[in-house]
Order: C-alpha cells, then structure tokens, then sequence
C-alpha cells in the first residue's frame, strides 16, 4: 500500500463536494456516526435526501454561506492505496488556496458539468495544474445524468478540453464521464455509459503510476538540523539530519556542500539511527560526513553528478498570497527549503492572466491571486533547481519580515 | 507502478522531517504529552528523528489530574526510558491559584481549564513551539488546520489568519509573544496510528487493551467509574471487558466493549466498526456541532 495526495477543483456546484463524498460514501470511509451528523444538517438545510457535500464542508463560516472557502484535507484508503485529498475552493478569489492545495499534489481531478461544458474556470484551474507541475490530471465530465449519458456531449467536451491541454503542455490526461450524485464510473463501472470503455475513477486513483514521478537521479540533501549527541561514547558525532528530497545517496559518494562549494565524501548514511546501503526520496536521513567541515541548518549537501543553482538573483513565477499588494521594492525573507534569507522583489515583469495565459507588461503591483513574473535579489547565495525540472526543489515562499505571515509562493525558474 | 516506499513509510519520513523543522526553526520547542497513542506516537517518531541523539525538547504533560493512573506511569516511565526532560503541570494548581471555578455536573470535564494551565506553562518556559499529536481526520474543525498553527499570545486560534503551507515549507516566523503549535502527524488517519504501532512495535498503556473494569452505562457510553463522576439513583455500574480506543480524562474519554488483547484484535475491532473515534469515545463532543471550532478559538490543543 503505498500513497497518492490528489486536489480536486471545478467551480461552484459543478459537485466537486459531492464527487468527494460519493468516493468517501462508496468506500466506506464515512462512519455511521459521521453519517448521522451530515443527515441531520442535510435536514437543517431543508434538503430531502442526504447531501454528500456537507461531509467535506467544515467551517463554520462555509457551513453558514454553504461555500467552500480554505483547503480541507480528507482521508481515505483501499487495499491498494491511502489517499490524500485536498479540497479546494474554485472561485478566482480563491486562487491561493488552490495553489496552496495544488503544491503537493501528485495528481488533479477537473470537474467538468457536462451541461456547461468547458469553461474560462476550467481553463483557469488547468492552467494552475501545469504551472505547479501536477504530474497527473484526470478530467471527469460529472452530472452525466443530466445530460441522458449522452456520448456525444461526453466526446465533444474531450476535443475541446484536449486542445487546452495541448497548449499548455499538460501530458497526461485521462478523461471519465461520472455522475457524482448517482455514482456511475465512480467506484463500479456505469451500465448507463455502455460506450465508455476507460476505467472507473477509483481504479485510476489506486493504479496510476506515481513511483516516476520522484526523481532518483539529482540528488538534494538540504540540511534541517545538526545532530550532536554530546555524550562520551559519541563524542566526535556529527550528523546533518534532512530529507532527501530527491536522488540517492550512498557511503562513499563525493559531495558538494552549497552554497559554500566545500567538497567532501560521505562517511555514513543513517535512516532511524540505523546505517543504510542508501537513502532515497523522499526519505528522511542522517549524512556524516569524512571531513569534519561547518555545516549549517539551510546548506544544501549534492554529489557530483547533478548541480543544482546557486545564485542571488532569481527569477520565479510567483502567485500573491497577501490582501497588502506586492510592490517592487518591497523586502522579505525568501525560504527555500530549510534556507531563510532576506530579499528585494526588484521587478514584477508582467502579470499572467489566470484565464487566458496573455502576459500582461507594464504592472506596477501585483494583488491578492495574481500570478506574476518577478526578478528577486537575494542577500546570500541560494540554492535551488528550476521548478519546471526539479519540482521537488524549485518552490519557495516569500514571507512578510514584520507581520511574519506567508505571502507569496514562488516557482522558482 | 506503486511508488518505493510503503504508504507508513512515507507518512513517518513526513513527520519526521516536520519533527525536524520544529528543531531547527525554534529556541524553545516542547512535545505535549498526554499519554494518549497519538502522543506515544509523537515520541517514537521524535526518538527517531533526532537519533543517535536524545529528543532535544521536553515533553510536557498537562495533567488534569484526572487521568488514567496507568497512563501516568506508562509518562514517567516513558520519559525514563528515553531520557527525555519530562515538566508535569496540574490544571489543579492553576484553579487554586486563578481561583477559577471546577466545572460542575456530572461528568465534570477539567477539559476546558487545560487551556489555562497550557498557556501559563508556555509563558513559564517561554515555549516558543508546541508539538501536538492531533490529526485531520479526527474532527471537521481540525480538517483545514495546517502543520504549523500559528497562536497568539492567548492561545487563540484565528481560522482567516491560517497561513498557506506550500509544498513541504513550513514557516515558524512568529512574534515575540506569539507561539506555533505543530502537528507532524496531521495526516494520520486512527488507523495509520495503530499500524505504525504495531510495526514498530511501541508499547502502550495496558488500558489500551481488554480489562475487566467498573463503568457507568451512560446511553451508549461506558465511562470509567471513579471519584471524579457523579453516580446518581439509578446509574447503572457494572462490571464490563472494554478497552480505551483513545485516553484522555476519565471524566470523558469512554471505553468500549472489547475482548481485544493485542494490537492485531484492536485493528481488526477497528476495521469492523463503523464508529469514528470521536464519535465512540469523546463525550465532550457531543455537545454541539462547532464544539471543537469554538474550544480551539480559545486556545484549546
Ligand atoms: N444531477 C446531478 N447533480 C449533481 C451531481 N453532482 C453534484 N450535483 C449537485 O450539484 C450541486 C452542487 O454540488 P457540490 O458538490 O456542492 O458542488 P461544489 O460547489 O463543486 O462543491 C448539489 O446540489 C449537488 O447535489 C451529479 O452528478 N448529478
Ligand atoms: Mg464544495
């Protein structure tokens, strides 16, 4: 059993709630307790029958204005598979918080309503997947039932969808016609759709293939914390305790220790106390080191086959997190990894329109959810991949230095 | 093609680098203990992080003084066993000293007033960080909370104010003042708990498993018999084989019926009933819908 983390998005009332609960419902995940609750309020709410959405619903502020407004993060397993679900509010305004869910994604799930077809939300959220680098997307035509499980309607809505993934890259895509509400294709194939020879939602989720999407080929190591016991029996012990966020590393491996450049072998790699032939992604570890050199929390150890940047000045895209517009100019700390440091967002190059991909020049601040291009000066030396190479280093926040709040994520480039 | 590592190794190399973070980010960090598994949890996975080095944090029990005797010596012998710093402070001693008013009825709960004596002992120490072992699933409330929580200087939780947690960056910048709570295990479900537990093979307080034991049948609830509830004409006591599924206070952690001896039958029980966690064991919950959303406003775990 192994783990996949998936972002749902569609727009308000295309069932994206609903598709949520119906794969929560029909792999009894919900508890009968649970289940009364949501009956109840399915009953304050003056609604007949039970309604799937509410179990994903959480806030009180959601419940009272029935929307969806922050990530809520639901659970559920399979023989094959735990599951991660990021629940993300589709509304512009809410750009933010589906980046947010959409970061550590591996896959996404565009809700499509087969009566509306394709539309500028759809195009939107697509266009958020392939900037944060989602490796899957699957597109699910939901409320089938609306539309008398039409094919037609079914195979137009993939021609047209298909041409945006072309443009924006996106590769793999699947496409499944559902009905949340009735649940066909969802967990048991649908009679209802005869010509629809694809795979049911669920077996898709438990059977993609997620094991390539790690990289095992440029290792980072960034360094979170020293480990010194400072007890006699391990007096000279030094580990650099982090994660390895991507690649392999053995005993013996020549290493690089950025930013400095200070060159060294591996004298022991640990997982749990416990000396491993290797660690990998994204495994958590202990690296020693043969030379007894200044390693701090935010250095980043790689070995020699695979260089990543190391520079201060930084181009990302960037999407605005902060109701306090960002104005060239204006300092913060940039985190990457365990790295803090200080920097100036010197020049926003253009803004990227969220619907359209046009690039917008001339823009002198960028506001809550815009997407922009920015130039950052940084005041030490940084060291990152470009995300579009390296996803699992190449993302970084920006954070307010006086109100200490996270308001910017950067795509570094 | 399913990915390298299995699905608990995955979840522990998450926590672990959270556990991390927490260390490198803060001065001051402390792990709350409460001598419930999802704790016990917390500290294997803080053992494992940190080793061959000893946990560099204490851990802090805010004891109602209605707890489980056994869980209280399963604590102390838990922190000498791990050489961890182990600061005990009493919700008791925070009524004498406020003044404040014991909750009344019938099973009364210092459950709230924990909130009181948590805030003064981070002022006491000065905690800059405290890891707790709650986790999404457990409650709807709960389900939107990030891994680094940030509290103000009351304890308070603000849901507009949550920042956003991107990719695996977590961002402890606070104020003077202000303190962070930790959840590393936020993406645990009760059952990924039970089969780390078992995997790695931790010891648990005996309650977690089947004993005969005097309880009140309350409803559909079996609350420990002990001084601290009220018995009234007509309570029904008896003896029953249960075992605690979560343990918290006895005033308001139920047990349920259960011949389960082992981590494997608790397991099974758990995968044939159909109750949540909560919903079987916590009879503070019951009260209201927004019950957990208001407390965590107020500075609740
Ligand atoms: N007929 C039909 N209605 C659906 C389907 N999926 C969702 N709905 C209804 O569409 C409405 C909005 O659904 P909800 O899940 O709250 O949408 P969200 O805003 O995307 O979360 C609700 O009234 C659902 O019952 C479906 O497949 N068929
Ligand atoms: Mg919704």
């Amino acid at each position: 059993m192994d783990l996949l983390r998936f972002i749902t998005a569609g727009s308000v009332d295309d069932g994206k709630s609903t598709l949520i609960g119906r794969l929560l419902y029909d792999t009894d995940s919900i508890k009968v307790d649970q289940l009364a609750t949501i009956q109840k309020q399915s009953k304050n709410k003056g609604e007949g029958e039970i309604d799937l959405a509410l179990f994903t619903d959480g806030l009180r502020a959601e419940r009272e204005q029935g929307i969806t407004i922050d990530v809520a993060y639901k659970y559920f397993n399979t023989e094959k598979r735990k599951f991660i679900i990021a629940d993300a509010p589709g509304h512009i305004q809410y750009t933010r918080n589906m980046v947010t869910g959409a970061s550590n994604s591996d896959l996404i799930i565009i809700l499509i309503d087969a009566r509306l077809g394709v539309i500028e939300q759809t195009r939107r959220h697509s266009i958020i997947a392939s900037l944060l680098q989602i490796p899957h997307v699957v597109v699910t035509i939901n409320k089938m039932d609306m539309v008398g499980y039409s094919e037609e309607v079914y195979n137009n809505i993939v021609i047209e969808y298909s041409k945006i993934a072309q443009q924006l890259n996106i590769k793999d895509v699947t496409f499944i016609p559902i009905s949340a509400l009735q649940g066909d294709n969802i967990v048991n194939p649908s009679e209802n759709t005869p010509w629809y020879k694809g795979e049911t939602l669920l077996h898709l989720l438990e059977n993609i293939d997620v094991a390539h999407d790690v990289n095992y080929t440029d290792p980072r190591f960034p360094v979170q914390y020293v480990i010194r016991p400072q007890v006699d029996e391990l007096h000279d012990y030094r580990g650099y305790a982090g994660k390895v966020i991507s690649g392999t590393y053995k005993k013996g491996d020549a290493v690089t220790v950025l930013p400095d450049g200070i060159d060294s072998v591996i004298e022991a790699v640990e997982v749990h106390g416990e000396e491993v032939e290797e660690a990998f992604a994204p495994q958590s570890a202990v690296i020693r080191l043969k030379d007894d050199i200044d390693i701090n929390r935010g250095d980043v150890i790689v070995t020699k086959s695979s260089s990543p940047k190391v520079s201060q000045d930084i181009e990302a895209t960037l999407c605005w997190m902060d109701t306090r517009p960002l104005i060239p100019g204006n300092k913060y700390l940039l985190q990457v990894q365990s790295k803090r440091v200080r920097c100036i967002v010197k020049e926003i190059n253009y803004k990227l329109d969220v619907n359209t991909l046009e690039k917008i020049e001339n823009i002198d601040q960028a506001g809550l959810n815009d997407v922009v291009h920015v130039t950052i000066k940084t005041a030490a030396p940084v060291v990152f991949d470009s995300y579009n190479k390296l996803r699992a280093n190449g993302g970084a926040i920006l954070i307010d230095e006086t109100a200490h709040t996270t308001v910017g994520a950067c795509m570094l480039i | 093609m399913p990915s390298k590592l299995d699905y608990l190794d995955l979840l522990e190399a998450e926590s672990i680098h959270i556990m991390r973070e927490v260390a490198g980010q803060f001065e001051r960090p402390a792990l709350l203990f409460s001598g419930g598994k999802d704790s016990i949890t917390l500290v294997q996975l803080a053992l494992k992080a940190f080793k061959p080095g000893k946990i560099p944090f204490p851990l802090v029990h805010i004891d109602t003084g209605h707890n489980f005797p056994e869980a209280l010596e399963y604590r102390d012998r838990l922190a000498e066993e791990t050489g961890a710093k182990l600061i005990v402070r009493k919700v008791e001693d925070t009524i004498k000293a406020k003044g404040l008013k014991e909750p009344g009825g019938k099973f009364a709960s210092r459950n709230a007033l924990q909130s009181y004596t948590l805030l003064d002992t981070i002022e006491e120490f000065g905690f800059d960080a405290c890891i707790g072992g709650a986790r999404r699933d457990e409650e709807k409330a709960r389900a939107k909370e990030r891994i680094f929580s940030v509290r103000d200087e009351f304890g308070q939780w603000d849901p507009k104010k949550q920042r956003p947690e991107l990719w695996n960056l977590y961002n402890g910048k606070i104020a003077k003042g202000e303190n962070v709570r930790v959840f590393p295990i936020s993406n645990w479900v009760e059952l990924d708990v039970w089969n780390y537990i078992k995997r790695e093979g931790v010891e648990l307080p005996s309650i977690y498993f089947t004993h005969e034991r005097e309880v009140l049948v309350h409803g559909e609830f079996l609350v420990a018999n002990s001084p601290y509830i009220r018995i009234d004409e007509g309570d029904i006591i008896e003896k029953r084989n249960v075992r605690y599924r979560t343990v918290g206070d006895m005033t308001c952690t139920a047990a349920v019926e259960s011949t389960a001896s082992n981590i494997d039958d608790i397991i099974a029980e758990i995968n044939r009933t159909n109750i949540s966690e909560r919903g079987e064991t916590r009879i503070d919950d019951q009260v209201s819908e927004a019950a957990m959303e208001d407390r965590k406003k107020n500075g609740y775990f």
